[in-house]
Formats: structure tokens, C-alpha cells, sequence
């Protein structure tokens, strides 16, 4: 496909998923104009709203997007980006307490320094992550488990581990919020640009698309998970490839990109770990994957543009008093559209071929 | 309390809470032995606990069922159109028709309750006693002492074992989730087969969550299907695509949840958190321990009714 085309794509999408926002709030009642006057507002309308909310969402929802685009690459469905990104900020949050990195800590500036610190709690976000996504990956390698149910019981085991454990062993000093104590200010990703919120991650997010789009166009390693993704029995049989290798190390760092948006997002934005930290990026993120045609460079577009529709449903709830679950339709619905045209297309090749 | 009045308390919890996923169990199955796997089913469920909501406001009990069986039944529709007529991938257009339900019952909520959504208290259906059976010590309490949905179940049961097993309906099933070309070689139209039962397993997950809001909850609350859909389709492969073993199953499952209601009697002190977290990990070792394809339909899953 040429870029022009995929463009040309993007700016449908973007256009379709506006008309369809209008024509929900009309449906659900609620004012258009209002509705997408807060949207606009609140998404890319004022400069605030894009380098402080669409940007800053961007970027654990493209983090995740590359994991879920590898792994479909590989040929596996990740639904479990939501429960590696805990997982990822949990380590994080664990890994920041030990080495004293949180507010009135022990070790702040006289043991470990702060720019040790951040990569250490990046790494382990990211390997926390991997960890989680291997035991799906190893069930469906093991015992032939459909990824797709074991990474949502992943998901909600996640979710309960970390209520207990910022009520238990990783809750703040005073004991009295159901969440970790704060990063320290030297230990967190530093801010990019000057008076916006947006911080390092998005340097991160677009280094890590660059890499895993060479990685899958120009190695072998990347032609591997590309021809397991297409055809495993091909794969095994024509090409010898060690088709349970290539598909649980696809999905094992598939995991470690969605855990690294985790600590990336408990790093830079939110501080702490509690149990709301991510809006559902990881579920918004199978979204975002599959509007960039998992393609790794057009998921940071596609991350931006996902980013611009959850900042601006919050800011309509806030402003027009519509509900930010009216996004989530949205992206279900663009979800359904992709995989229509996919398969319209799919379909025309086959008619073409015979 | 006495250990007896604990373990009768438990066994009502586990029959109680396993009725909704045997429900859902029960609808998937049977899609799945027509060769379609909906993993829309969540949406189902969350859709038919909103639409008991909106129903028993306008129709007591029996209006939340109807309702609630029409909005399982209606995304079922959905799903069925696109993965039946369309022949998209049943793996992503279910994960969506989930995301989807979960958005649109979350509007909703928030549209007809207000914003912050207010804590909705609706009347459950009181357990009917059935004369003599609820007498049997402990699991009679547990079994013949239950909402009626239960009931419900105890009748579906074998009812859509004989029809799956004895019936010309049942062997149109069969077939096209095993071998969909033969089925249609031998003049069995194999889209209305699948239609039909993707639109039954639609209905039944709309039940099931009109089950959890009627005889469980009394309320609603977003997200409260929690997983009880992907639960319910390992339940399918724990029963080995056959009712009762689903059934079976459920009450499994329905046993390692209601063991947070003896935690609290016992007044064990150990974060609520993690029992709430039992049923997941049981559904993981389950289905790793159920080695998952053994018994499922040869044509689970594939998009296409032709081999290509």
C-alpha cells in the first residue's frame, strides 16, 4: 500500500470517527455542537490540550499499539496489554520503592542517582511485562489455551493484585489512600517541552517504533515472526522455522512493550500505582494497532489519533456533561470498520487471483 | 457459626453465583458446536444486565428478563451478521462487539442515571423452595432453594443435550461445526445453522446478565460482567462442549468464587483483592490443565464455511 493510500485511510478514519461521534451524541441525546465544540477543545483545539492531553495519551497508548501490532504480526491476539501495563507499572512502583527513589525515602540523592534510577524502573517495566504476556504465550505453546481468554484472566488478576498490594505491602506512608507512594522528583521522566505535561516517553515510544519497524522490514529475526504471522504451517514446513520459538518471543515482547508503557505511565504522569492508572489503554490499544495496519511507524500516528479521542471524551464529559464511555463505541466501531475493509479487500485479492 | 451452617451458606453461594455462567455456558456451546466461537458473549452479558435494569423499572422481574434477553439477543444479531453473513474474523468482531457493549451500556447508565450514577436498587427474585427436595440436609438448600433462574437451568440442560444429541437440528449443528462443506454437500445451509445458533448463544448471554441484576446484584454497576463471558466460553471447554458438563463446570467455578463468602464468615484476614482474583487464575489452570482443543469442534473459529 502507498502512503499516499494509507493517508488517505488515516484521514477517513479520522473523518468517519468524527461523523460517527456526532451522530452517537445525537443518538444519546446530547447536543452535537456542545459535544463536539468540548471535543475539539479538549483534543487538539488549544495548544494546552494537544501537548498536555492528546500527546501525553499518545504515548502509553502507542507503547501498547506496538506490543499488540507485534504480536498480531506473530500471528497471536494480545488482549492482554491492559494487564502487562499494570504489571509494568507495578514493578515499577515495586523497583522505585526498594531503592528508596519514592517521596521521603531513605536513599533519595544519597544512594542510587536519579538517572540510574529512571532506567532501572523502565527496564523492569518492561521485563514484568514480558514476564506476564510468557504465561499466556507458554499456556497456548503447552496446552494449545487461546490466548485471547487467558490474557483477560491475566488482565483482572492484575487489576486485584495491585488493589492488594497498594493496600498491603507497597501502600503510602500514611496508610490511608489505596495507593504507592509518590515517585520521587528526580527519579520521574523529565518534561520535553517547558510548561506542558508532555514528558521522555514520547522520545521512547518513537524510538521503539522506528526500531521494531527496521527490526520486522530488514532482519531475519523480523522476516521470521512475519512469515509464522502469515502462515504458520508454511513457516515450519518450507521455511524450518521453529514456529513456538518465533510466536511466544513475539508475544513475550509484545508484553514487555505494553509493560514498558506501564512504568513509563507511573514514571511520567501519574506517580503512583493505584488501580484506575490506565484508562484502558490497553484495550485501546488493539484499536490502535489496527488502524496503523500494524505497521510500527504508523502506530505512533494512530497512538496521536486515539490519544485525541480519549482527551477529547474526557473533556466532554467535563464540559458538555456527555459520557466518555460514548468514545469507547467509537473505537469498537472503528474496530468493526477495519476488519470489514480488511476482509472486502482480502476478498477482492482471492476473486482477482482465481 | 456453626461449620454445618457455613458450608450450607457456601454450597447456596456456589450454585448461585455458578447460574449465570452456566447460562451463558450453555448459549455458547452451542454456537461453538456450530463452528462459531463469540467471544462477544461478555458484551451479551453486560448488555443483558443493563436491559434487566431498564426492564424490571418498567416491568418489575419478568420485564428485566425479557429485556435483558432481548439485548443479549440483539448483539448476538450483531455479531452474527458480521461474522455469519460477512464472514469477518470471529476473534476481533467478538473482543469489539465486548468493547462496544461496554460503551454503549455505559452511556446509557450514565444517560438515564445521571453522571455520577446513582446506586440503583432494584428487587431480586426471592429463592422459591421447592416442597420436599429443599428438605434433603445441606444440598437441598443449596440445589431446591434458589431464584428461579436456576430452574431454569436444571430443565436447559438436558433439554439442549437431547436436542444436540437426538434431534435432526441437533446433527445440522453438529455437522457444520465439523465438517461445514459436507454439511453443505448433504443440503444443510449451513449459514442458517450458524445464524440460528449464534443468535441462541446471544440470548442466553443476555439472560445470563439479566440473572447476575435479578438474582444476585439488584443493581448495576459498568463493567459488572467482569469477565464472565471469556469465563464462561473456558467453562465450554472445561465441559467439553457438552451441557452438562458445562454445567458441571460452572459449579466449579461457582464454588471457587462463593469461597470469598466463607473467608468473611470465617473472618479470615487476608485482602479481599485476592480472592476476588480466585476465579481468573482457576479459569487459567483450568483450561491448562483441560488441554483445550481435545473435544472442540473441528471448525471452531474459522471464518470461512469453504476450505480455500
Amino acid at each position: 500500500m502507498t502512503p499516499a493510500r494509507r493517508a488517505g485511510i488515516a484521514c477517513v478514519a479520522a473523518i468517519g470517527g468524527v461523523g460517527a461521534l456526532a451522530l452517537l451524541l445525537a443518538v444519546f441525546g446530547y447536543s452535537p455542537a456542545d459535544g463536539l465544540l468540548a471535543f475539539w477543545r479538549g483534543s487538539v483545539g488549544t495548544s494546552y490540550a494537544l501537548w498536555s492531553a492528546t500527546l501525553v495519551r499518545a504515548i502509553p497508548l502507542s507503547l501498547a499499539g506496538l506490543g499488540v501490532a507485534l504480536a498480531i504480526r506473530g500471528g497471536r491476539l494480545n488482549v492482554g496489554a491492559e494487564g502487562q501495563l499494570l504489571a509494568g507499572a507495578t514493578a515499577g512502583a515495586l523497583v522505585a520503592q526498594l531503592l528508596g527513589a519514592v517521596e521521603g525515602g531513605t536513599a533519595t540523592g544519597g544512594g542510587m542517582s536519579a538517572a540510574l534510577t529512571t532506567p532501572i524502573v523502565l527496564i523492569a517495566g518492561a521485563l514484568a511485562g514480558a514476564a506476564w504476556a510468557s504465561v499466556a504465550a507458554w499456556l497456548r505453546e503447552r496446552f494449545g489455551v487461546l490466548e485471547v481468554i487467558s490474557t483477560i484472566m491475566l488482565n483482572f488478576i492484575a487489576v486485584h493484585l495491585v488493589g492488594a498490594l497498594v493496600r498491603g505491602v507497597l501502600q503510602e506512608p500514611t496508610r490511608v489512600y489505596p495507593q504507592s507512594a509518590t515517585l520521587a522528583a528526580a527519579a520521574r521522566l523529565p518534561v520535553l517541552v517547558p510548561t506542558t505535561r508532555l514528558h521522555a516517553g514520547a522520545l521512547l515510544a518513537i524510538t521503539l517504533a522506528a526500531l521494531l519497524w527496521w527490526t520486522l522490514r530488514y532482519t531475519a529475526l523480523g522476516f521470521r515472526v512475519r512469515v509464522v504471522g502469515e502462515s504458520a504451517a508454511a513457516a515450519a514446513s518450507a521455511g524450518g522455522i521453529d514456529v513456538a520459538r518465533v510466536a511466544v518471543m513475539s508475544f513475550a515482547v509484545s508484553g514487555a512493550l505494553a509493560g514498558l508503557a506501564g512504568a513509563v505511565e507511573y514514571a511520567g504522569v501519574t506517580y503512583a500505582l493505584y488501580e484506575n492508572l490506565s484508562p484502558g489503554y490497553g484495550y485501546t490499544a488493539i484499536a490502535v494497532a489496527l488502524l496503523a495496519r500494524l505497521n510500527p511507524l504508523w502506530v505512533i500516528a494512530s497512538g496521536v489519533l486515539f490519544g485525541a479521542l480519549q482527551a477529547g471524551g474526557a473533556a466532554m464529559q467535563r464540559d458538555a456533561g456527555v459520557p466518555a464511555t460514548l468514545v469507547q463505541m467509537i473505537e469498537a466501531i472503528l474496530i468493526i470498520a477495519i476488519v470489514l475493509v480488511d476482509r472486502a479487500s482480502r476478498r477482492r485479492a482471492a476473486e482477482a487471483g482465481t | 457459626m456453626s461449620v454445618r451452617s457455613v458450608l450450607t451458606e457456601y454450597l447456596e453461594g456456589a450454585v448461585r453465583t455458578a447460574t449465570p455462567l452456566a447460562l451463558a455456558a450453555v448459549g455458547e456451546l452451542v454456537a461453538e458446536r456450530a463452528g462459531v466461537i463469540n467471544i462477544g458473549l461478555e458484551g451479551a452479558i453486560i448488555a443483558g444486565a443493563f436491559g434487566a435494569v431498564v426492564g424490571a423499572g418498567i416491568a418489575g422481574v419478568g420485564g428485566g428478563m425479557l429485556l435483558g434477553v432481548l439485548a443479549g439477543l440483539a448483539l448476538g444479531l450483531v455479531f452474527a451478521l458480521l461474522v455469519v453473513r460477512w464472514r469477518a474474523d470471529q476473534i476481533i468482531t467478538g473482543t469489539a462487539i465486548t468493547l462496544l457493549a461496554l460503551g454503549i451500556t455505559g452511556t446509557l447508565y450514565r444517560t438515564l442515571y445521571g453522571e455520577s450514577g446513582v446506586a440503583l436498587s432494584l428487587p431480586t427474585t426471592a429463592p422459591v423452595a421447592i416442597p420436599g427436595l429443599s428438605a434433603i440436609p445441606v444440598l437441598g438448600r443449596a440445589l431446591f432453594v434458589q431464584p428461579w433462574p436456576t430452574y431454569v437451568l436444571y430443565v436447559l440442560v438436558p433439554l439442549v443435550t437431547w436436542v444436540l444429541t437426538r434431534t435432526h437440528a441437533g446433527l445440522a449443528i453438529r455437522a457444520v461445526g465439523e465438517r461445514p462443506q459436507a454439511a453443505s454437500a448433504a443440503g444443510i445451509d449451513a449459514r442458517r445453522v450458524q445464524w440460528w445458533s449464534t443468535l441462541f448463544g446471544g440470548a442466553m448471554g443476555g439472560a445470563a446478565g439479566a440473572t447476575l441484576v435479578l438474582a444476585q446484584t439488584g443493581t448495576f454497576v459498568e463493567g459488572m460482567s467482569a469477565g464472565r463471558g471469556f469465563i464462561a466460553i473456558a467453562i465450554v471447554v472445561l465441559g467439553r462442549w457438552h451441557p452438562v458438563g458445562a454445567a458441571l463446570a460452572a459449579l466449579l467455578f461457582g464454588a471457587a468464587s462463593a469461597l470469598q463468602f466463607v473467608a468473611q464468615a470465617m473472618g479470615w484476614r487476608v485482602p479481599y483483592q485476592l480472592f476476588l482474583a480466585i476465579p481468573y487464575v482457576v479459569t487459567l489452570l483450568v483450561l491448562a490443565t483441560a488441554s483445550s482443543r481435545a473435544g472442540a469442534p473441528a471448525a471452531l473459529g474459522r471464518a470461512e464455511l469453504e476450505e480455500r
